[in-house]
């Protein structure tokens, strides 16, 4: 196997696009990435997606976006694993470089979630469940996470205000992101008043619905060095599943996947949890996040809140969660956020985050969670 | 929901019937094509007990295509008797009167409408126990 880089990498805000379209998405984040550096062609176009066959009545976006971006390479493809599509894309990147199949490979993702009219982008996003065990009942992705959230509070005696504080601090984070879909501050009091969706997940527990597109290019490490000062290398990745249905696993509250990506991740790159310097994981709702740090390794079981509160998990502390923002303030294109996750850390290891900037960064780390928790992506990168 | 679709689950969601481990006694629901917990293949047929206690539970106020007309209504998870956990909806009860812990029976309910001229959908829910 051959170590793999990335060479380079393009995002687009995360926002309402409501004038453009999946294909011109895309292609802005594509051009940034592949005009940044000068590379004799694109072997494969490997992309996350989730949605587009529900909202944007388009399959085959291999082929659409590698016409629109006039390459032709030799062979292009989508890549679906709901929310995870982005870290699976990625992956499946890593493992056609690392292999020796193909040098140049162009991946990441694209979500254009504001096709979708009346109630379907709901209902598209949904399908990350069971369609005919969980689905069938009413129920939704935020009323399967809601099951998830009302066990942890009742489990570990945690108030919604904790939750509410890692909002706060993410709304915080985003202020520096150009980036970002939500880049204003906010108190408690907005999380806690704002209109409850399926208890006790309200509307500011929640990452926000947007389009977006992060693009990256991977190629081998030692390529990579002739062509540019900036990149930064794969060290460990992963992915792990667990069950679609979150009733069928053995505790409600772990992230089995989560668990088992970041051991295999760690073990690959030779690092433990205390060695990560940022960190940037996937936050759907507060929850999310809660069971994710202590998942990853960065504090034990139910202890999220005081991790929190004692300001661990920001500039200063244990790691350095989210500068981006997160999923909750950066924004959740769904099937490319694991895509941003790995450019923001690939930003961040560069020293190219600008106001983003975490001092020192060495070692950082991308998690991305498919469904709730039924697969996940962890990708650790470290500067060279 | 095309009937086919619909039909063919019926034992499942409407009898709870489904299928346990023949060497370890793990109980799997849905069904799957290998037992969760040792990874045998040989199953006997099983049905799961009509009772339990509810796990944890949320109140569905903003709901997905075809449920609009029935927020807010309560979704659970429920530890059957014999410890198999299941994603259900809790019905015959005031959303706010709902508490983790709470005694639950198996009830046959109307879970929703296709459209105007789709199928009626039915199934198991859950209630307190009487
Ligand atoms: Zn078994």
């Amino acid at each position: 196997m051959r170590k793999v880089a990335i060479l380079s990498y393009g995002m687009t805000k995360v926002d309402k696009h409501w004038r453009k379209s999946l294909r011109e998405l895309y292609g802005a984040a594509a051009k940034k990435a592949m005009s940044s550096v000068s590379i004799p062609n694109i072997d494969a176009l490997i992309v996350g997606n989730m949605c587009a066959s529900d909202l944007s009545d388009q399959n085959n976006i291999g082929s659409l976006l590698a016409d629109y971006l006039g390459i032709t390479p030799s062979t292009a493809y989508r890549i679906e694993a709901a929310c995870g599509s982005g870290g699976a894309a990625i992956l499946g990147a890593y493992t056609a470089v690392a292999s020796g199949m193909y040098d140049y490979v162009l991946t990441g993702g694209v979500e254009k979630l504001t096709d979708g009219v009346g109630g379907n982008t709901t209902y598209s996003l949904g399908k990350a469940s069971d369609a005919e065990y969980e689905l069938f009942y009413g129920s939704s992705f935020v009323s399967i996470n809601a099951l998830i959230m009302n066990r942890y509070m009742h489990m570990y005696k945690t108030s919604r205000e904790t939750f509410a504080d890692f909002a706060v601090l993410m709304h915080k984070n985003a202020t520096k992101n150009p980036y970002a879909q939500l880049p204003f501050e906010i108190s408690r009091e907005t999380v806690l008043n704002s209109d409850m969706i399926s208890d006790p997940i309200s509307l500011y527990d929640c990452a926000p619905v947007g389009d977006g597109a992060a693009a990256l290019i991977m190629c081998p490490l030692d390529v990579a060095k002739t062509i540019t000062d900036s990149y930064v290398e794969v060290v460990g990745i992963a992915g792990a599943t667990d069950t679609i249905n979150i009733s069928s696993r053995s505790d409600l509250l772990t992230l089995n996947s989560t668990v088992a990506a970041a051991k295999k991740a760690y073990a690959m790159a030779n690092v433990s949890a205390t060695d990560i310097d940022v960190a940037e994981i996937h936050d759907t709702f507060t929850i999310t996040a809660a069971l994710s740090v202590e998942d990853l390794g960065f504090c034990e079981k139910g202890r999220f809140g005081k991790m929190l509160s004692s300001g661990g998990l920001e500039a200063g502390g244990k790691v350095v969660i989210n500068p981006s923002g997160g999923l909750k303030a950066r924004g959740h294109p769904v099937g490319t956020t694991g895509a941003y996750q790995v450019a923001e850390i690939a930003m961040q290891l560069a020293g190219k985050a600008d106001k983003m900037q975490v001092k020192n960064a060495e070692v950082g780390l991308a998690q991305n969670i498919g469904g709730s928790g039924s697969s996940t992506y962890v990708t650790i990168l470290r500067r060279p | 929901m095309s009937v086919p679709r619909y039909w063919r689950n019926m034992p499942k969601r409407e009898r709870l019937e489904t299928q346990k481990c023949e060497k370890c006694g793990h109980v799997d629901f849905p069904p799957r094509g290998r037992c969760l917990k040792c990874g045998s293949e040989s199953f006997v047929p099983y049905t799961l007990p009509d009772r339990g206690k509810l796990m944890s539970f949320t109140i569905v106020r903003s709901a997905p295509k075809g449920f609009e007309k029935m927020t807010p209504y309560v979704l659970g998870i429920v530890e059957l008797s014999d410890g198999t956990t299941i994603t259900v909806q809790i019905t015959d009860v005031d959303p706010s009167e709902v508490t983790i812990g709470m005694p639950l029976e198996a009830v046959f309910r109307k879970i929703c409408e296709d459209g105007d001229s789709g199928i009626i959908e039915y199934a198991i829910k859950f209630r307190p126990a009487l």
